[in-house]
């Protein structure tokens, strides 16, 4: 069994993260960051990324990275779900820089290490693990194709395609960018386009499948830190506003949901540990533990951001609450890298239990 | 003698000790786990000269490994439930020197089953709202009331009995803990049959039952505090269990799907995935569980795990008779049965189903669960108290 515990380093970690989105990134700042053309929050970037050094943590030291490993940039994802922070992590510093690992690529995955470039894997965000990709068309040199839905489309310095059987690096400047309205504000997509844009092989197309696979494992602790969080601020309003001359967390009727939700999110912690472990170790039970993270975790977030809207009542159903900015967060966060039906259905196979 | 606890070097070389000089092959069973109590081995947590060393609870396991590995006889654990996990830490705490000398080596053994004498008719999960009535009667009382929902009753030698002595205060101040022996005249013990057919518990009548004042556990008065720390345990002892992946319930409905190819239809495979991936997540929650209880870091998160195995043990077992269509329809015996424990693999689905209902009531009914996760882990204000601060015998009953 997998180490399931917060080991003294990585409580450091979170302490530091914590401390820097905490003076960056409250929620008055996201919020207000939602309503502008920046498509991420670069200040704060460059704060994580490469003053903190959480760009690199799972990249060994030789290749330009931390030197940690997938665990410790797990418990940044625990801290970015917390806040929904505009921030390419999820996106550079653990998918396309797990794409570059399997890939084998050492250039552009120190750069990515350093916080000096942001790349994203050109698929759909809805994408999970072992699903077909955009036919996008390698010939020359150059790429040829259309990609939608892109995940910090618009942050990406480079975008990392999967064409024709091999994954190309093309620069976002050869790229037709057009921004999307997305659900997630905090997150926002793009679409792209390439026309004969130049790209250089990076790697062989399988290394599509792992980064994802290392993606499904990293979003359950976002989620995680994000239901925690919906969980945390519900609590303690319901202990503030009263009605009918009580507080309203003396009622059952909320008292017992928010027990099943913390109860719930004690299992998403176990189950999102044991994601991180196997990702971190190479481990065998990789696919199961990111399969079964995915399904619960996934669930898990969208139940608290929903409670943490209902349970707030009509404040939280209003533009100046952040409770908004959790449930969209969440719920794209449950269609990203695969819904969890889909995830449920990738188990089926790995377990042995046919479908009808 | 050493001062400081035993570390697991130490205990390793005791139990080589031992077992040089006690061979569990030859040796008469009980013998054999009187000497390995009275040399500190049998729960290492334990004070020394009451079966342990004072060592840490966590080197527990590899003791019991090391002595199975040797062939050494079990204490049964299993058939004395009520007596290793509630009784003995609630003796343990409140004990005199004296009580603890006399009930603890057989209650370890296995000598003495003990059996828990706490729900009655009106009083489940308001448990101190009890009735039962202890009189005293110079150096001894006098106890008449009636029990329900005695497990191991009716092969118990020893319950332990929470009592009504003071109905002129509050509830919880005029409550009083004793031992009580439960061959004593006045004590009757009756199958209670369930809604599997069988009775694996019991209603227990007690009638002007004589109980020797030198059996209560802490003072008059005070039996609401002690029987806080037995219900403590009882939750510790049914949450933590370690299981492979796929076991339970859950292992039973996957190799069903797996064998009968028939049954399968696309709304009952998303159930079964989604049981699977809850009794996954809710198997490596009690893992973590354990890591934080070795790591010294105990959390609140076994509250928790109670409830989640009620709801998904309900959900699975009812998958099964569903998946199983025309079968499902059958039951295996509805005989009047006393069985020893609760096997959930041996009976037929119907059974598991029925059983499982017992999931969410025994124990903490799910719904005190969330009332106490919610005050004592979230910090949410507590119900609002109508009987606090009226003497017991005014409540409406």
């Amino acid at each position: 069994m997998s180490d399931l515990l917060y080991s003294e380093i990585e409580n450091d970690l979170r302490a530091g993260v914590r401390e820097l989105l905490d003076d960056k990134a409250p929620w008055s700042s996201v919020l207000a960051g939602t309503e502008k053309d920046e498509p991420y929050d670069a200040g704060l970037w460059r704060a994580l990324a490469a003053q903190l050094g959480c760009a690199g943590l799972p990249v060994p030291e030789d290749l330009g990275g931390a030197g940690a490993t997938w665990r410790e940039t797990a418990v940044v994802m625990e801290e970015l779900g917390r806040t929904a922070a505009p921030v390419p992590f999820l996106t550079s510093s653990v998918i396309a820089t797990a794409a570059l690992l399997a890939a084998g690529e050492r250039d552009l995955l120190a750069e990515l290490a350093a916080g000096s470039r942001i790349a994203v894997l050109a698929v759909p965000f809805s994408t999970a693990p072992g699903d077909g990709v955009p036919a996008v068309q390698a010939a020359d040199g150059t790429l040829t194709g259309e990609v939608t839905s892109v995940a910090d489309g618009m942050a990406a310095d480079v975008f990392l395609v999967p064409a024709s059987g091999a994954l190309y690096a093309v620069d976002a400047a050869d790229a037709r960018r057009t921004a999307v309205t997305s659900l997630d504000m905090t997150r926002r997509l793009a679409d792209a386009a390439f026309s004969a844009a130049p790209a250089r092989r990076v790697g062989d197309v399988g290394a599509v499948r792992a980064a994802l696979l290392t993606g499904a494992a990293m979003l359950a602790s976002e989620q995680l830190g994000l239901a925690q969080r919906c969980l945390d601020d519900t609590v303690a309003y319901v202990k503030t506003r009263y009605q009918f001359g009580r507080p309203v967390g003396s009622y059952q009727g909320l008292k017992h949901r928010l027990a099943d939700l913390w109860t719930s999110i004690t299992q998403a912690r176990a189950v999102a540990r044991h994601a991180a472990s196997c990702a971190a170790a190479g481990d065998g039970d990789a696919p199961v533990a990111a399969a079964v993270a995915q399904a619960h975790c996934s669930a898990v977030a969208v139940k608290a951001a929903e409670e943490c809207v209902q349970m707030h009542g009509g404040i939280g159903f209003t533009w100046e609450h952040p409770a908004h900015l959790f449930l969209k967060r969440a719920k794209a966060d449950s269609i990203a890298l695969g819904t969890p039906d889909r995830h449920r259905a990738a188990l089926a196979a790995l377990v042995d239990l046919p479908p009808a | 003698m050493s001062t400081a606890p035993p570390d697991a070097d130490e205990l390793s070389r005791r139990v080589g000790e031992f077992l040089a000089a006690h061979d569990p092959l030859a040796m008469e069973p009980l013998e054999f786990l009187r000497a390995r109590f009275d040399a500190g081995l049998a729960w290492v947590h334990y004070p020394e000269g009451l079966g342990g060393l004072g060592a840490p609870r966590h080197l527990q396991p590899a003791v019991d490994r090391a002595f199975a590995e040797a062939g050494a006889p079990a204490n049964h654990p299993e058939r004395n439930s009520i007596g290793l996990g509630m009784a003995a830490p609630t003796i343990l705490a409140f004990g005199t020197e004296e009580q603890k000398r006399r009930f603890l080596r057989p209650l370890w053994t296995g000598e003495e089953v003990w059996c828990q004498l706490f729900s009655e008719p009106g009083a489940g999960s308001d448990l101190a709202a009890l009735a039962t009535r202890a009189v005293r009667d110079g150096d001894a009382w006098t106890v008449n009331g009636q029990k329900v929902w005695t497990s191991l009753a009716h092969e118990a030698r020893w319950a332990i009995l929470v009592t009504r002595t003071d109905p002129d205060v509050p509830k919880h101040r005029g409550m009083t803990y004793f031992v009580c022996d439960m061959t004593a005249p006045g004590v009757e013990v009756r199958p209670l049959r369930q809604i599997t057919g069988e009775a694996e518990f019991n209603e227990v009548f007690l009638t002007d039952v004589r109980i020797p004042d030198e059996h209560r556990l802490g003072e008059v008065g005070e039996g609401w505090r002690v029987a806080t720390t037995t219900l403590m345990n009882e939750r510790v002892a049914i949450g933590g269990n370690a299981a492979p992946r796929e076991s339970g319930m859950i292992g039973v409905v996957a190799a069903l799907w797996r064998d009968r190819p028939e049954l399968r239809t696309p709304g009952l495979h998303d159930a079964l995935m989604r049981a699977w991936v809850e009794t996954e997540a809710a198997r490596l929650t009690g893992a973590r569980l354990r890591q934080q209880l070795a790591a010294g870091q105990p959390g609140p998160e076994g509250s928790g795990a109670k409830l989640a195995f009620a709801k998904l043990n309900q959900e699975v077992s009812g998958l099964e008779l569903e998946m199983l269509g025309e079968d499902g329809l059958r039951y295996d015996d509805w005989t009047m049965r006393r069985p020893t424990g609760v096997d959930f693999t041996r009976r037929s689905p119907g059974y598991r189903y029925l059983r499982a209902k017992g999931n969410s009531i025994e124990g903490g009914t799910s719904e005190i669960l969330r009332n106490i996760i919610a005050e004592r882990v979230l910090g949410l204000p507590g119900e609002i108290r109508v009987d606090k601060d009226v003497a017991w015998k005014d409540l409406p009953k």
